[in-house]
């Protein structure tokens, strides 16, 4: 019996592990770091207790942190969910050494899985086909080019490097070592044969203490962006009912090897059967990974047992708790589709670098229905320290199609403002012809190119630029402390007309309206001749604001954060900045300046005042929310002044170092 | 907001359908039209190449300037737009003058608009310039001016002799602009000059007397005698800049308090100046729930004629004005030809005083007594004018109509809570004075399109002059010539009445403006509130006698 549960987990995952819990009469214990403190799973759990700390390393990644904070809760058994400490067989080892239950394999399988190389070899041994690979720099040609540089203990990417040539080898491997070290406090890094163009598909199995093993059949997640999953789905549209018996047999191979308990996934790669009929599809072991995937709810949403949807997490703490799974591989059926998108804050434009900020508005879809697994809430901080996912959005559906689509509707009418997210590259993805026909591949984001940036069209930036004036002219009548009551912006004579100028991504509109006797605005744009239009307020309230505009009944929320409109609309979120009606004339940041992207630390600085530099180089190079940024000379110059040293914490945006150009065109 | 309401609505007999109704709407909605028009062209200034001069020196016109100095989305009550209309200058007078809000305060705004002869001070304007300080000292409104003039305009008329046996001004009477900018200090009304270009000799004295001074950058020039003066008086070789430019104001003579970088940046210092005055209004502000009327304002359209031969029951007009129609009527069944009664405005309870009718003594003692219950409660005044002046004849002046009328207007001459005026149709002889005309210190008057304002009706003066020339015709025992009469008759009328019509008025700026009927309410609401930055306080100098 469990009675209580500590989560050794933050965010939407520990939100799902608690959830589930409860259902099952549980009680809860969550562990949160500094920046985690307002944050939904705290709420949700039955009790919170601090972890005192910042970084991953002093919070929940410190296994006797956690333990303490096990033991004096009282709790009796520990979920790991995933990433963190949930592969570290020490840790296991020690929940159960504390007389407390730990919801995954036994460490012995964690053990034997966790070394990728050693997973490798049993792998070979019970028959399930490998790619070459070596722990050998130097063996790199046997390997063969291109090959991947994987850390042995690592996942979601993170120390991971792609070489297609033997120069690139040794800055690879020195720079997967040190994402490597940091990420998971294990430098070993090993080289694989890299494959152009596979899909990316897994095999869920599950097995109790009592032999019972089955395969709940397979995810496919190939659409990946720096080497991490962003689009899951299940079944995958390759894996005939004949591929699928066959990688779920090798799955339950090395299952039945491992002596393997609780949820885990067998990862392939799988080659070929791009015509659809999986007939000439090759598979290759990759790893195990022995603990909940981030992307379960795509099983748990097409799976049936004996009739009844499968919760992944029940059968953990189910399996944690001795019993028996109660069924076998005949009762479990596959029934239609659904797919999974990965919602970051993160800039696709930007290399899908994090962008970090406040999650100012968070609304979800309630038209379409679908599931969201989210760890934030209006107002939640998305930090460096801490990976940027938002939520997981899951749609379910009769076809592969509707589903997909029914997920892009679900992400576009999801209200998500304040920082910048990959949600519109999700939508886009979702749609492309090439995702629809399931031409789905690891290489899928490069080769088709989804567009990284939603451009709304004119009249939609229109739109919602005369909702966002006219919602601000609704506030400011409201604020004013003279003449209320008065019509807006009432005039006895020709005076020019009401202003705002929103920027709009790069376009900047210019609203000019003007209240009509009837209360109607006539409303014109600076930027565009002779387009008029009208514009009645139905409604204005302090969240939004209900207009007809030229004939169209448009509802939106808007909300105002610094200069910022975040306006959710007919045509999904769009974000305008207001310009200031009176520009500030003092100096803007010296020419040559090198700012950094985002908070981070300044891991290496590789100039020096004095220096000749060249535009493209690279002066210091930085770590921010786990990642590695190249910070480059914007132009060949001196360098005048540095401003950072190794080590030094900086903000977003702080000025790092500056270039004396010389000769630079004056850019005023 | 406060206030319980127990004032009912009043109830309309008015009917939309009637021919003479629609007439009156056909023929004011033709007047607007043409207001609409002139408003156009006082908009329009010196003309788009006189504007695209200014545009190539980096220059806004001056309507552009106020509206970006004023608050988003806040109302701005033009004074005067069409002064001199039909004269020989520019509609508007090259001056654009009214109350809005900045940075959360109302103020006067006052500006040159340097697109008309580059923003000369013509008879017109120094008239417009002096209503204005008017207005900001009596309702005490912190002064904002916009200079960028070229000085007084010095252009003679062509016909010098005409001109000094006709103009009755002298310099030795000017200067006045200058007091009373500093009077204003004095009182406590904070002045604000921005100088937007040239302010030179005479006009050196606008930001000169001003409590704060903000010049831009490469574009003000003040000084008293510019580089060709300088060469005449004492040889000096100089330039614009070094004599005057806004950077040696700020940095070596102290006469520039800001230095803007460009125009923008001035309006936004200026709005931080504003901000800081540290500023509340002294009257109490709207109290009262501020309902739209129960009737449509769409309809005082159509209740005044043209040739103001129809009567009108001015309680329609109240109906459209006053908030939810709700009027308390004050003596109803007594002296009926003048309607008094208590509403509100956008929540500003006011007094209403309408004509229905000729002013008789009963009428005239009940104005009187209306008057000083107003003073009594601090409740500031509308005069909706109706008005052909006090009745006369044997009967009326026997029963001392004259002493009668001189209550009601000893009562208007020493009210002291606001007054507002708003000529409806006509106003006529001691009738506009009684109904606190311009000369009862009356702090602000508005017209509708068919207002008329004169000593007397213009078919009466002709018949007065002709019955005049009768008599002394008859005494002198010339035969009188009926057919030269009736021509010479016609003249003095037609002269009478274009003398007597709105725009002429308003041209002159014997009032603040022509409005459109519909917008009485809010321009009485703005006029009010503008009222209210001062204290609002009746005279106390007796108890109300009952009359």
């Amino acid at each position: 019996m469990i009675s209580k549960l500590l989560i050794a987990n933050r965010g939407e995952i520990a939100r799902r592990v608690i959830r589930t819990a409860h259902d099952m009469g549980i009680r809860t214990v969550a562990i949160y770091a500094e920046s985690d403190a307002d944050a939904p799973f705290v709420t949700d759990a039955g009790e919170a207790w601090s972890l005192d700390g910042r970084t991953s390393a002093e919070t929940y990644l410190d296994a006797a942190k956690v333990l303490d904070i096990a033991k004096r809760s009282g709790a009796d058994a520990v979920h790991p969910g995933y990433g963190f400490l949930s592969e570290n067989a020490g840790f296991a080892r020690a929940v159960m050494d504390a007389g407390m239950t730990w919801v995954g394999p036994p460490p012995e399988a964690v053990a034997a899985m966790g070394d990728k190389l050693s997973a490798k070899r049993l792998a070979d041994t019970v028959g399930v086909p490998t790619l070459a690979s070596s722990t050998d720099p130097a063996a790199a040609g046997d390997v063969g080019y291109p090959l991947l540089v994987k850390a042995a203990a690592g996942g979601g990417g993170k120390g991971m490097r792609v070489v297609a040539t033997p120069d690139e080898l040794e800055a690879a491997v020195a720079a997967a070592r040190r994402e490597a070290g940091t990420s998971f406090g294990d430098d070993t890094v090993f080289l694989e044969r890299y494959l152009g163009r596979p899909r990316h598909v897994e095999i869920q199995i599950l097995g109790d203490a009592h032999g019972g093993l089955v395969h709940l059949g397979e995810r496919e997640c190939s659409i990946q962006r720096r080497h991490q999953k962003i689009i899951e789905e299940a079944p995958s549209p390759v894996v005939t009912p004949a591929l699928r018996a066959q990688m779920g047999e090798a799955a339950l191979r090395l299952a039945a090897a491992l002596d393997y308990q609780s949820a885990g996934t067998v990862e392939f790669l799988v080659d070929g059967g791009g015509d659809g009929d999986g007939e000439d599809a090759t598979f290759w072991f990759l790893e195990v990974n022995t603990r909940l995937q981030v992307e379960h709810p795509v099983t748990e949403a097409v799976i049936l047992v004996a009739g009844t949807p499968l919760d992944l997490v029940r059968e953990q703490l189910r399996v944690a708790m001795g019993e028996p799974l109660g069924y076998t591989q005949d009762d479990v059926v596959l029934r239609g589709h659904a797919v999974e998108a990965r919602l970051y804050a993160e800039d696709p434009g930007n290399d899908f670098l994090p962008a970090i900020g406040t999650v100012v508005a968070w609304e979800e879809s309630t038209s379409p229905t679908v599931r969201y697994d989210s760890g934030v809430h209006t107002g939640s901080v998305v930090g460096v320290e801490f990976d940027p996912m938002l939520a997981k959005v899951i749609a379910y559906a009769p076809t592969r199609t509707e589903a997909a689509l029914r997920l892009a509707l679900a992400l576009e009418r999801t209200r998500v403002q304040g920082l910048v997210t990959n949600r519109d590259f999700l939508v886009a993805t979702l749609r492309t012809p090439a995702f629809l026909a399931g031409d789905t591949t690891t290489d899928f984001i490069d080769r088709v190119r989804p567009p990284r940036r939603h451009q709304p069209s004119d009249s939609q930036m229109r739109t919602a630029a005369v909702l966002a004036a006219l919602w601000q002219q609704g506030q400011n009548r409201l604020a004013a402390t003279a003449l209320r009551t008065l019509p807006s912006g009432w005039r006895n004579s020709a005076m020019p007309p009401q202003r705002l100028d929103l920027l709009v991504g790069d376009d900047t509109i210019g609203v000019r309206y003007a209240i009509r006797r009837d209360g109607a605005f006539d409303v014109t744009f600076a930027s565009v001749d002779g387009f008029a239009s009208t514009a009645t307020v139905v409604e204005h309230r302090a969240d939004g604001i209900d207009a007809v505009l030229d004939g169209r009944r448009v509802s939106a929320s808007v909300r105002r954060d610094g200069a910022r409109f975040l306006v959710h609309g007919p045509d999904g979120d769009l974000e305008l900045i207001e310009q200031p009606r009176f520009p500030d004339p003092r100096a803007e940041l010296p020419s040559g300046g090198l700012q950094s992207p985002m908070p981070g630390r300044v891991l290496e600085v590789r100039a020096a005042a004095g220096d000749r530099v060249a535009k493209g180089q690279v002066l210091v190079v930085m770590e921010a929310m786990k990642m590695e940024h190249h910070l480059a000379a914007g132009a060949d110059g001196v360098v005048a002044e540095v401003r950072v040293a190794v080590g030094d914490q900086v903000d977003g945006g702080a000025l790092l170092l500056v270039v004396d150009v010389p000769d630079a065109p004056d850019e005023a | 907001m406060v206030g319980i309401v127990e004032a009912r609505s009043l109830e309309s007999r008015l009917d939309p359908r009637a021919a003479q109704f629609q007439k009156n709407r056909t023929d004011v909605l033709e007047q607007l039209a043409e207001i609409e028009r002139l408003l156009q062209e006082a908009a329009a200034g010196g003309g788009p190449k006189a504007h695209a001069r200014l545009a190539g020196r980096g220059k806004m016109p001056i309507r552009e300037r106020i509206s970006l100095l004023l608050d988003p989305d806040t109302p701005f009550l033009e004074l005067n737009p069409l002064t001199a209309w039909h004269s020989k200058y520019t509609v508007g007078g090259g001056l654009v003058a009214g109350i809005g809000t900045v940075s959360g305060t109302e103020c006067l705004v006052m500006g040159n608009d340097p697109s008309v002869l580059g923003g000369a001070i013509t008879q017109f304007a120094g008239k417009k310039i002096m209503r204005a300080l008017q207005v900001a000292r009596e309702n005490r409104l912190p002064y904002i001016q916009f200079v960028e003039s070229a000085g007084g305009d010095l252009r003679g008329d062509p016909d010098p002799e005409r001109t000094l046996i006709t103009q009755i001004e002298h310099f030795g009477e000017s200067g006045r602009l200058f007091y009373e900018i500093t009077e204003l200090s004095k009182l406590g009304i904070p002045s604000v000059s921005l100088v937007f270009g040239s302010s030179t000799a005479g006009g050196a004295y606008q930001p000169g007397m001003s409590d704060y001074n903000i010049f831009i950058r490469n574009q003000s020039k003040v000084f008293l005698g510019g580089p060709p003066l300088v060469k005449m008086a004492t040889g000096e070789e100089s330039d614009d800049e070094t004599l005057g430019g806004a950077q040696m104001h700020a940095e070596v003579s102290g006469l520039a308090d800001y230095l803007a970088e460009d125009e923008l940046d001035g309006l936004r210092i200026c709005r931080e100046v504003i901000s800081h005055l540290n500023w509340s209004k002294l009257g109490p502000g709207p109290t009262m729930p501020a309902d739209e009327p129960v009737h449509d304002p769409e309809e005082l359209l159509g209740l005044v004629s043209r040739d103001l031969r129809q009567p009108v029951d001015v309680r329609e007009v109240i109906a459209r004005v006053v908030d939810g129609s709700r009027f308390e009527e004050f003596k109803a069944r007594y002296g009926m030809t003048l309607i008094c009664g208590w509403a509100s405005v956008h929540g500003f309870p006011v007094g209403i005083l309408g004509n229905n009718g000729t002013l008789f003594s009963d009428s005239s003692e009940k104005a009187a007594q209306f008057i000083q219950l107003c003073n009594q409660i601090n409740v500031p005044l509308i005069f909706l004018h109706n008005i052909t002046g006090y009745m006369v004849g044997r009967e009326y002046e026997h029963s001392g109509i004259v002493k009668n009328g001189s209550k009601m207007i000893n009562a208007v001459s020493n009210s002291e809570v606001p007054h507002i005026s708003v000529i409806l149709g006509s106003s006529y002889g001691a009738g506009n004075y009684g109904m606190s005309g311009r000369g009862f210190n009356t702090r602000f008057t508005f017209l509708w399109p068919t207002a008329k304002i004169a000593i007397m009706g213009p078919k009466q003066m002709a018949g007065v002059i002709g019955i005049v020339r009768r008599g002394s015709a008859a005494r002198a025992g010339i035969e009188f010539d009926e057919a030269e009469e009736a021509e010479r008759a016609a003249g003095v009328e037609d002269f009478a009445e274009r003398q007597s019509l709105a725009l002429y008025a308003t041209s002159r700026v014997a009032d603040d403006g022509v409005i459109d009927p519909r917008d009485t309410r809010t321009t009485i609401a703005a006029a009010l509130s503008a009222c209210h930055s001062n204290k609002v306080e009746g005279s106390r100098s007796f108890g109300v006698f009952r009359m």
